[in-house]
Parts: C-alpha cells; structure tokens; sequence
C-alpha cells in the first residue's frame, strides 16, 4: 500500500501515465478449436483488477473455467486473447513470483518434506550461500508447523501435511501472487478450517497477494476481501463480485454472528444455485 | 527370552530363524516333488538304451566326470569347464547388455520428451524390435567381419527395444503434476532431469531392463551357435555334432538356470534402486 502512494506520488511528474493497478487481467478470451472445426470458448472477455496484498477467491460452477483463468495467470496456458499484466508486465510463462499450490499436493514423493521446498529455493534463489538457503528452507518448514517432520517423505504425511509442504514450497520463494486451486478440496472440515485459519495468519503476516479457487461459500466469506463469482461455461464471465466488508484480524464466530454474513451467503447461493444453477446432471 | 537364561548364547536366534528357513523349504517341497515325477515319466519313457534321447540317470552318469564334478577344468581350444563356458557367453551378454541400457535409456528419454522423435522413431522401433535375433546375424556378421563383435551387436540390438520402449512410456507417463511443479521452479534441465525425470521413469526402465536380460540370455545362445568359439551356446551346438546329447541336456539345464539367476539379479537391483516410494 505505501508502495503505490511512493508510486503515484512519484507519477505525478507524468500526468499523462496512470498507474496501473498490481494484478490486470484485461479482457481475456480463451478458446478451442473444435474437432468439428469449430471454436469452444472457455472464458470471454474477462476482466478484473486486483489489489497488492488483497485476498480473492474465486467461485462458480464446475467447469466455468476458473481453472484456465487462474492458468493464465500462473503461466501455464497463454490467451486466445487479451491479457494478464502483473505490475504492467504481460505474464507469458510460469515464474517462481507467482506460486501455484495445486489441490492434490504435488510433491515429489522420493524427497522429503525439507528437499521439496529446498528444490525451489536452490533454483530460484542462486546467489545464495547454501547455509542460507537451508535457513529459508527450515523457517518456512517451521512457518507451517511441521518442523518435526523435515525429513518425512510424503507418503508418511497427512493430506493436511501434504498441504502444508505445498504452501511452504510455495512461500519460500517470496512470490508476489499466491495461487491456490482448491487447495483444501480434498481435506477433512476440521483439517479443512485449520488450515483455513493457518493460511489467513500467513497471509496476514507475509502480505502476499492471494488468488484462490473454492466451491465452498463459507470458506470464501471467512478468507477473502472479494469473492468473485463465474457466470457458466462455455463463454464465462465474471458475473458479480461480492465485497467481503468484515474486520480483520477475522474469527470465525465473529464471522458467523455477523448479520452481513447471512446477507452474503445468500446473494452467493442466489447466484449460484438460481440465476446460474447447473442445468448439466 | 529373558525367562531362558540356561540356554546357550545363540540358541534364542536360532530358535527364530529355524521356522523361516523351514517355511522356505515347506514352499519349496511342491517343486520338488514336480520335478522328481518330472524326472521319472523320463527315465520310464527313454529306459530302452537305443531310445532316441538319454534318460536321466544316463545324462548325470555321461556328464558326472569331468563336466559336473570340475566346471573349472580347462583345456585346449574350446575344450573347456562349464564354468568357463558360461563365463564367456555372460561376458558377451554383460557387454551388450550394457550397451543396450545406455542407448536405450537414452533413446527412451529422446523419445519420451520430445513428441516430434517419437513420430519419427517410434513406427521405426516397432518395426524393428519384431526383426528375430538370428535374423540380425547375417547383416551384423557382413558389417562386423568378426564373430565376437557379431555375437555382441546380436544381444544389443535384440535386448534394446524393451529398454527404449519402457522408458518412453515412462517419461511420457511423468504426471502433468510434476511437470507444472518443474515448471513453476523453474528447474534447471539438469535439476529436471535429475531430480525430476528419473526417479520418474525408474520403474519403467527396469521393467524395460528385466524383459532385456532375459531376451539377451536367449539371443547369446543362438548367436554363438552359428558364430564359435567357447561359450555355452557353441557348447550345445558341438555337443550335438559330436553326438554327445547328455552334454547338450547339461548344458541346457545350466542355461536355463543362469538365465533364471540373471533375472533374479535384474529384480535384487531393482528392490535397491527404485524409490521406495515408486513401487
């Protein structure tokens, strides 16, 4: 936040440029070709802004191209058209300032839990002393907990655990986007809202810009400062975006007791299951 | 344990070990068994002494003295121990075989990574690996000009196919998972290979690496049939031609049991070298 005053201050000399916002995603089209020599569009015309250090989560239908979208802006598909601007660089391939942590753990199971995050941290921080890179390995390990199991391989974790490696692997690059998708999909509600609480007090702490992917209403409210929400596919938008007003640092029975909340969670379900309910199954 | 202090210092670990080894002999019993009824519907079909092949009882007192009792014994020219008769063809399939791995794993990642080279090789490979091995004799005896190196390129160019196949299932079956972590990394192609890529595709090529030792076992006894020299395959090939059949009879039961020994160390390797975690 002081960043873009230091920033804007400093453009007044420029009138003419504005600043751009941290994250763009400008108009964004995905399509197909077709066997049939036809075009499948996933997304069409996307549009969003995001703030530094802001947490947004995701959420619509299965299939709505939630996935692509975050895709595009980790690297891993390029658009049909339009594009993804991350502090006005257009993102044409996956880098370690924008860290993926997938939903089913991708770890590499012959290492362990410490030379899976060392893997990353050897490769992208090069100019480090070896002790170094151990230290960002071991503090981000103790970060989430699991300093006992450093040299558990994957198989002898939990999904929990697993899950935890994953957002260690990722933060120890120092990324300045975090991407999630779905990332607690596959976990056990307690679990589930742990890890939950776990991720807001990292994020609270590291001020990391979150993306995150969720089917789960409630687990957006409690998370996110925006929930945006997917019309359909094919061709999906952005159909609303619901501002998340509640105070933070957030509990969640402060959360749950909050009028609001209900207010939310309804305009939510009414999108999801009335205006764009699942016709398919 | 504790309670039987009297007995002697071992007794308690031989106590534990007895029931193991008298487990792997219970399982064992039904093989026997087998092989003894095996043994004696022989010695019954071919107890005429003008039958056309030798009993039993006939190959072991044919082969006893000097081949069964000295394998060590060494003679002019071929005239050897079956020992060294063994040795030898192991040393040409060793030879090969190692080859075969190296080009192999290599053309199996080749074509693993790159979709372009599996287009263009893959139908060549599939081609190829039907070719029998004797077939490959004649051209590699016309390339070659010496039987040695002939008899070598036989069991490379018979043991190499299973290896470049498996390993390019392998790398190609690398989950989408890994390779998006990679990618995200950044891994170096080092790192990727390394790190990433091998302890992947391990499984695969000793999979590729087990079929090969057992089909290189098989090419070496047929090459040295045709090409000479000491090995076991020349062996059986002079054996019948002196009409000696109880030395081809020998000959072929040792065969078979180095082929089996060959395979067992194949999979001992294995057990050592696959991440525990990829099994």
């Amino acid at each position: 936040m002081i960043m873009q005053t230091l920033e804007s201050a400093s453009s007044v000399s420029k009138p003419l440029e504005t600043v751009e916002p941290f994250l763009v995603v400008d108009n964004l089209v995905k399509s197909y070709p077709t066997k049939g020599g036809g075009v499948y569009t996933v997304l069409d015309g996307v549009n969003l802004i995001v703030q530094e250090g802001e947490f947004v989560c995701l959420i619509g239908h299965s299939g709505c191209g939630k996935s692509t979208l975050l895709d595009m802006v980790s690297g891993f598909r390029t658009p049909t058209s339009g594009e993804v601007r991350l502090q006005s660089k257009p993102i044409t391939k996956p880098g370690p300032d924008r860290m993926v942590v997938f939903q089913n753990y991708s770890l590499l199971p012959w290492m362990t839990a410490f030379e899976n995050i060392y893997l990353g941290i050897q490769s992208v921080f090069t100019d480090k002393s070896k002790s170094e890179k151990e230290a960002i390995a071991h503090d981000h390990l103790a970060l989430v907990g699991l300093t006992d199991a450093a040299h558990q391989k994957p198989k002898a974790l939990s999904g929990g655990m697993k899950q935890r490696v994953c957002i260690a692997r990722a933060l120890a690059l120092r990324p300045q986007v975090l991407i999630l998708d779905e990332p607690f999909g596959a976990l056990d509600p307690i679990t589930r809202e742990e890890l939950q609480e776990e991720l807001l007090k990292i994020w609270a702490e590291h001020r990391v810009t979150v993306l995150m992917i969720t089917h789960d209403i409630d687990e957006a409210l409690f998370l996110a400062d925006r929930v945006v929400m997917m019309t359909n596919g094919p061709a999906a938008k952005i159909g609303e975006i619901l501002d998340v007003p509640f105070l933070r640092p957030r509990t969640r029975t402060q959360v749950m007791e909050d009028p609001m909340y209900y207010e939310l969670r309804n305009q939510a379900m009414d999108f999801l299951y009335h205006r764009y309910a699942h016709d398919v199954e | 344990m504790t309670a039987n202090v009297s007995s002697p210092p071992g007794a308690a670990f031989v106590s534990r070990l007895l029931p193991i080894v008298g487990q792997k002999l219970k399982n064992f019993v039904p093989t026997v068994i087998a092989i003894a009824i095996f043994l004696l519907i022989w010695q019954l079909l071919y107890s005429d002494p003008t039958a056309s092949l030798p009993n039993p009882a006939k190959v072991f007192e044919e082969t006893w003295d000097p081949l069964i009792i000295d394998p060590f014994f060494q003679g002019e020219g071929v005239d050897q121990g079956l020992f060294w008769q063994l040795f030898e063809s192991l040393k040409r399939v060793a030879i090969g075989y190692t080859l075969a791995a190296v080009v192999g794993i290599s053309l199996g990642v080749l074509i693993g990574v790159s979709v372009m080279m599996f287009r263009a090789l893959d139908p060549i490979f599939q081609v190829l690996r039907t070719i029998p091995p004797l077939a490959w004799l004649p051209i590699s005896l016309a390339a070659l000009k010496e039987a040695q190196p002939a008899a070598i390129f036989v069991i490379f160019i018979t043991a190499i196919w299973p290896i470049i196949i498996n390993t390019g299932v392998g790398v190609q079956n690398i989950p989408q998972d890994y390779n998006n972590v990679a990618k995200v990394l950044q891994l170096s192609r080092l790192d990727y290979f390394f790190k990433v890529l091998l302890p992947a595709t391990v499984p695969y090529i000793f999979t590729g690496l087990k079929i090969a030792i057992g089909l290189s076992w098989l090419a070496i006894v047929a090459a040295e049939m045709l090409t000479g020299g000491v090995g076991i395959g020349f062996f059986i090939w002079d054996s019948y031609n002196s009409g000696n059949l109880s030395e081809v009879i020998l000959a072929v039961v040792y065969v078979g049991i180095v082929g089996l020994l060959l395979d067992r160390l194949i999979t001992l390797i294995a057990s050592m070298v696959v991440p525990e975690e990829q099994k």
